[in-house]
């Protein structure tokens, strides 16, 4: 190749860097062979402590689930995973039409109208969300009503600060708030009144965002049953696995009156000269590439092949499987939660609210907890007391269909121990 | 070929698969949660079974090009070969299990892997520290732009304008208006780079930041780009680099050696993590010493051999996402960089540089080349040179994918007329560029001759070219209250009971 480019080596194509640039090498050992590489990257793999599925109690935002062998068979495909955004839509269908059924299984799961392509994760997705909020209502305060995922509102805030736009903790909203956020069931597994928060935030002429578990809604009422406007949420329990907290999936959803705000890619159908249906990228003109200062965010690449998962997830456990893996997770976590709760210094720390799957109790020696559950191979509740003070003492502690009886009693027998 | 929606296929009398059952005594949720907060209709998603599921899959990949099966040349993507070990890696059950609420001692594993690739970026591109939770790229713009905003703050200056060449990624300008910075536009000069006289017109004290990439978006060095750092500095403003071209030097030279002080990474582009037809990518932001304290939390510390989270960083920027990025994408990046070493990236830059100047010179003379050479790993052909025949830079792009290419990128960078974007990478042969180069001979031949034949293809691909226009008319009635056809999802017949 050299040759036919006249020149004798690659000093010829290197002329417009500055020599005072160049530098000899980089400061990085050699190349392995792939069985060299393959024996370090295990080694590190092997350095890390793998608490079995139906011995995993711990939640807050990225679950244990059953995860179909479809899944995998389906992402694993290269026809998928390695192909581009559908910048070219005629040599791109199959991703095309795969985002297509997911925006429509978002739409269906929240009962709202459009969802995008999918977005980062859940916490990216309530920034995201509010952002919307905010260029339609022109108000610049937030409002985040309970316990809220405090990652997620640390995102929020990140994505608010260099707009200017103020974050707010309570649930009185007045006519300077833009959005009320919600999060159903909250970061300790309770049930809010998200009929009454949307109601709220209407009243003053502001955006109602429920970000809510897409597990959850088979069985609870989605967002757009009680009227809110915007619905988002995190997708890891759609088929992904918890790879210590990522790649997985934001989603969001809205009422048609705020499509035009949405951020990142939208998939809609289309039609070729001889009739036959495609699916093409559309309201581009929402998006950077095309607006660009004036975009509605900066989105290029999002998460596509997770979108793919959680659909290939949703197709297979269909609503009937969905409702089925909801209930039971409810159940067991009941089930856990009063045995728990009899034990001697153990008690629900908010009695008076209903759960689904995860469950806030207050523990006798909260530091000897979860030493005693790990030696037994248990991976244990999540301490409150990390992100609010006024939980001293409070974990989480959550089930699905995974953590089985016998596991349960596992637990029981360790911490009783 | 056309596959029909698993919506449209599904059956209502298709068995839901068989799951675990409670096997606990409990009382039913509908028996103890309010009634308002229950949902009242089931919603209507498709009823199939496993081998349905599985065709329907099938067959929607069989409708993609991809890496896997084609050539992929698009501008500023670096679509280059995923290797199947990556993916052997992100797979190991070490890695996709790990709860990321575990406690740091049962995860030192993970925290080593991070530590290290930090590390590894950090050689690659001249920088002292590297967050690695930015999810993709335009989100590593953000953050750094964040980082850039706090550190003026914190020195008392508030600068509200961020310059951005006219050759820019769209997603530089968007990414400065999402931080709150007002957008500046710098002019390219005749030969394709950043016109200096522009540039110091356009400096201020009100200026926070210029963001470039180098090479720039028609694949040329900045060469005066030490010049160019000086005037930013001088004016107290901090240097970007948009890191979607890094593919082009890697052990070369280095950003930080030319004075940028943030520096963004597309692990999806240069360290060969998939694209996943749309992400997930991951997309790492360096920083030089004075922009270390505004790192996102938490950053990966390592202490006498123990690795830990460092939450405690009171001039932080905060969080960016959930946790601690996109794991999975960084276990992939790792294991490319372990493989490659030091000698393999210097030489996949090599390769990458020679690929594109090779295909730059066999197109020569069948496309218009509106800069001189020689390039670096891309070039930025124009199409102008078939306006006459009335073929634009769709047409020789919808010529390539009826003949089993992928096309390049077209109409960017906006400053080329009928742009068309070819960067080839270093994993393709020459063979297969050659078939590349002969291809567009031929689109040039058919654009000459028979220009009608091209502006309808492709043929044999499973749809023809989409009426894109309709699509956005037909949103347009449905957000106007005029259809019902929503457009943006597929509508059920009926609702189904809870």
């Amino acid at each position: 190749m050299l040759a036919a480019l006249g020149i004798d080596s690659m000093e010829g194509l290197l002329v417009d860097i500055p020599q005072s640039l160049r530098i000899p090498s980089l400061e990085l050992p050699n190349g392995l062979s792939e069985f060299e590489t393959m024996a370090q990257v295990t080694s590190l793999a092997a350095r890390n402590r793998v608490f079995p599925d139906r011995l995993t109690f711990r939640g807050g935002g990225v679950y244990r689930r059953f995860i179909p062998a479809a899944v995998a068979a389906v992402t694993s495909k290269p026809e998928f995973y390695t192909a581009y955004t559908p910048y070219q839509p005629e040599a791109s269908q199959g991703t095309l039409q795969a985002i297509y059924e997911f925006q429509t299984l978002i739409a269906e799961l929240t009962a709202l109208d459009v969802a995008n392509a999918s977005l980062y994760d859940g916490a990216t997705a309530v920034a995201e969300a509010a952002m919307m909020a905010y260029v339609h209502t022109g108000r610049k305060e937030v409002l985040v009503a309970g316990y809220v995922h405090p990652e997620y509102v640390d995102v929020l805030r990140a994505f608010s600060e260099g707009r200017g736009i103020k974050v707010k903790k309570g649930s009185e909203p007045t006519a300077m708030t833009a959005a009320v956020i919600f999060q159903q069931p909250d970061f300790l597994g309770l049930l809010v009144d998200a009929p009454e928060l949307t109601k709220r935030a209407h009243d003053v002429g502001a955006i109602a965002i429920a970000c809510v578990d897409p597990i959850s809604l088979a069985l609870l009422a989605p967002p757009g049953q009680y009227g809110a406007d915007i619905a988002v949420g995190e997708g890891q329990q759609l088929g992904l696995s918890p790879s210590y907290g990522g790649p997985h999936v934001g989603f969001i959803a809205c009422h048609k009156d705020l499509v035009r705000r949405l951020p990142g890619r939208l998939i809609g159908t289309s039609h070729d000269a001889q009739g036959r249906r495609g699916f093409v990228l559309t309201l581009t003109a929402r998006e950077q590439h095309i607006r660009r200062e004036k975009a509605t965010s900066n989105i290029c690449t999002n998460h596509s092949l997770c979108a793919l998962a959680a659909s290939v997830y949703m197709t297979y456990m269909g609503a009937e499987g969905m409702r089925h893996v909801a209930d039971v997770s409810f159940k067991r976590a009941h089930a856990l939660a009063t045995r728990l709760a009899a034990l001697p210094g153990w008690e629900l720390a908010f009695p008076d609210r209903q759960f689904l799957n995860e469950f806030p109790i207050r523990v006798p020696n909260p530091a000897a907890v979860n030493r005693k559950l790990a030696r037994k191979g248990i991976l244990g509740g999540l301490d409150m007391h990390r992100w609010f003070r006024d939980l001293k003492g409070v974990f989480t502690f959550t089930c699905t269909e995974v953590n089985d009886a016998r596991a349960m009693d596992e637990l029981v027998e360790a911490v009783s121990s | 070929m056309t596959e029909p929606l698993s919506f449209e296929k599904s059956r209502p009398n298709a068995h839901a698969p068989r799951l675990p059952d409670a096997d606990v005594v409990a009382a039913e949720a509908g028996d103890v949660i309010p009634r308002e907060l229950l949902r009242a209709q089931a919603p209507a998603l498709p009823r199939l079974s496993e081998p349905e599921v599985m065709r329907h899959y099938s067959r929607l990949a069989s409708m993609n090009y991809s890496i896997s099966e084609q050539f992929y040349p698009l501008g500023s993507c670096t679509m280059k070969y995923n290797p199947v070990a990556n993916e052997a890696a992100a797979s190991l059950p070490g890695f996709t299990a790990l709860h990321p609420y575990q406690d740091e001692d049962t995860v030192q594993g993970a925290l080593e892997l991070m530590w290290r690739l930090e590390q590894a970026l950090c050689a690659v591109v001249g920088v002292d520290r590297v967050t690695l939770q930015p999810a993709a790229g335009a989100h590593g713009e953000w953050t750094a732009l964040r980082m850039i905003q706090a550190y003026h703050r914190s020195r008392g200056e508030a600068r509200t304008e961020v310059l951005v060449p006219d050759s820019a990624h769209g997603t530089n300008p968007a990414s400065a208006a999402l931080s709150g910075f007002q957008v500046v536009e710098v002019a390219s000069g005749p030969d394709g780079r950043i016109s200096l006289a522009d540039l110091e017109s356009k400096l201020s004290s009100k200026v926070a930041a210029l963001m470039l990439t180098n090479p720039n978006t028609l694949g040329l060095f900045e060469r005066e780009i030490l010049d160019i750092a000086e005037l930013v500095h001088n004016t107290g403003a901090k240097l970007y680099y948009d890191g979607a071209n890094l593919n082009a030097f890697m052990g070369v030279c280095r950003p930080g050696d030319m004075g940028f002080d943030a520096v963004h990474m597309n692990l999806h582009k240069t360290f060969t993590t998939p694209h996943g037809g749309g992400g997930p990518g991951a997309g790492p932001v360096g920083v030089k010493a004075d922009l270390v304290p505004f790192l996102p939390t938490p950053t990966v510390e390592r202490m006498n051999g123990h690795l830990k989270l460092d939450f405690k960083r009171p001039q932080s920027i905060g969080r960016v996402r959930s946790f601690y990025g996109n794991f999975g994408m960084l276990v992939r990046a790792y294991t490319y960089i372990v493989a490659m070493g030091g000698d393999g990236l210097t030489q996949a830059s090599m390769d990458a540089v020679l690929s594109a100047n090779y295909l730059r010179k066999r197109v020569e003379g069948l496309l218009d080349l509106p800069h001189e050479g020689p390039c670096m790993h891309e070039f930025v052909a124009s199409a102008r040179n078939l306006a006459p025949n009335g073929i634009k830079a769709l047409d020789v792009a919808k010529g390539l994918l009826e003949r089993d290419f992928y096309a390049p990128t077209i109409y960017f960078p906006l400053v080329v007329p009928e742009a068309i974007m070819v960067e080839p990478t270093e994993t393709e042969s020459k063979p297969t560029l050659d078939a590349f180069a002969a291809a567009i001979a031929e689109i040039v031949k058919e654009a000459n001759e028979s220009p009608e034949k091209l502006r309808h293809e492709p043929h044999s691909l499973p749809v023809g070219r989409l009426d894109e226009v309709a699509t956005a008319r037909q949103i347009n009635a449905y957000l106007q209250g005029l259809s019902e056809d929503p457009i943006l999802r597929w509508k059920p017949a009926r609702e189904q009971p809870c």
